[in-house]
């Protein structure tokens, strides 16, 4: 059964997203990228050190996948927008991920300048993801800026928690017209799994994959999950029920 | 001649270019970027801008994040 993700200009097959930070090794990137199947990945632009001129990281992305910049580092709307700008200027295509930040603690996006930035970006030309805490005013507010995209918080960047926000993110699904795709917060292919179930339109995972024992492993599994739950959201869940409902035929027994 | 370069003070010669100060430093210039006095410098003026007393110049490029 075909379900292809359009989003962005781009069709894609995975509906995963890996980030390409905290690996040991940028040598580790390909191999995520063909064990999760994931075509979008995330980056960050940075100062070049002048005196510690490392390898490209660019180099090792396939030429295939998608390229998401983020905007970390901004710490208002104003911010965002030149790092936003700057990244395009790279030449690596249109696609943005808004990520206005000044909390230290608990990394929890600004929602407020998330919008401002969101709708001079769109304005722009660019495919803007805007990364937020689950409101759902404030994701109405997002897609009327031009966002091609919500998404919402499982739970704090790097914590492997899950997800913590199921309730206001389902509500965003429920409410919201555009994709809803789960970023920062999912430890396990099962909490992915749960997003997927749940209906969002893609999970967005680093920390998850990056800090496992075996990265190439788990990006396999959090490849399978994501269309695992996928699945289960296209084929409808069951309902719960209170009291047990026997599988088995209550006749014909053997006595 | 004295200008700033990612935030702290570098010197170059005088009349250099930005694109011959960065190849002189042995940077990749494949898939960077770079801001001049808080404007971005497209590609095809790389060539022509000269660092000047003073000047702001900012070079990025992307690394691992999420």
């Amino acid at each position: 059964m075909s379900d292809e993700f359009k989003i962005g200009g781009k069709v894609l097959q995975s509906r995963l997203f890996v980030g390409s930070g905290k690996y040991s090794n940028n040598r580790l990137i390909p191999e995520i990228i063909k064990s999760s199947k994931s075509e979008v990945i995330t980056v960050a632009l940075r100062r070049v050190d002048f005196m510690d001129e490392k390898e490209n990281m660019l180099n090792f992305i396939p030429k295939e996948c998608v390229l998401m910049p983020n905007t970390s580092g901004a710490r208002n709307a104003e911010e965002a927008v030149r790092i936003a700008r700057l990244a395009r200027e790279t030449g690596c295509g249109n696609w943005v991920k808004i990520e206005v930040i000044s909390d230290n603690k608990y990394l929890m996006p600004d929602n407020m300048e998330t919008i401002k930035a969101t709708e001079i970006l769109a304005k722009e030309g660019f495919f803007v993801f805007p990364y937020m805490n689950p409101d759902l005013m404030d994701a109405k507010r997002l897609r009327d800026a031009g966002a091609c995209a919500v998404m919402p918080l499982g739970a704090p960047i790097g914590t492997n928690k899950g997800l913590k926000t199921k309730e206001l993110v389902k509500i965003l699904i429920d409410e919201i017209s555009l994709p809803i795709i789960v970023d920062a917060g999912i430890g396990k292919p099962s909490e992915a799994a749960e997003a997927m179930e749940l209906g969002a339109a893609a999970v967005l995972v680093n920390t998850a994959i990056a800090s496992a024992e075996n990265p190439i492993l788990m990006a396999e599994a959090f490849g399978l999950a994501v269309k695992a739950g996928r699945k289960a959201f296209l084929a409808g869940t069951g309902a719960i029920k209170e009291f047990a409902e026997a599988s088995s035929p209550l006749t014909g027994f053997l006595n | 001649m004295r200008f700033a370069l990612n935030g702290k003070e570098a010197e170059a010669n005088n009349g250099i270019s930005v694109e011959e100060y960065l190849l002189q430093k042995g940077i990749e210039l494949d898939k960077i970027v770079i801001e001049y006095n808080l404007e971005i410098l497209k590609r095809i003026d790389w060539k022509s801008t000269v660092i000047k007393e003073n000047d702001k110049l900012e070079v990025l490029r992307f690394v691992g994040g999420g």
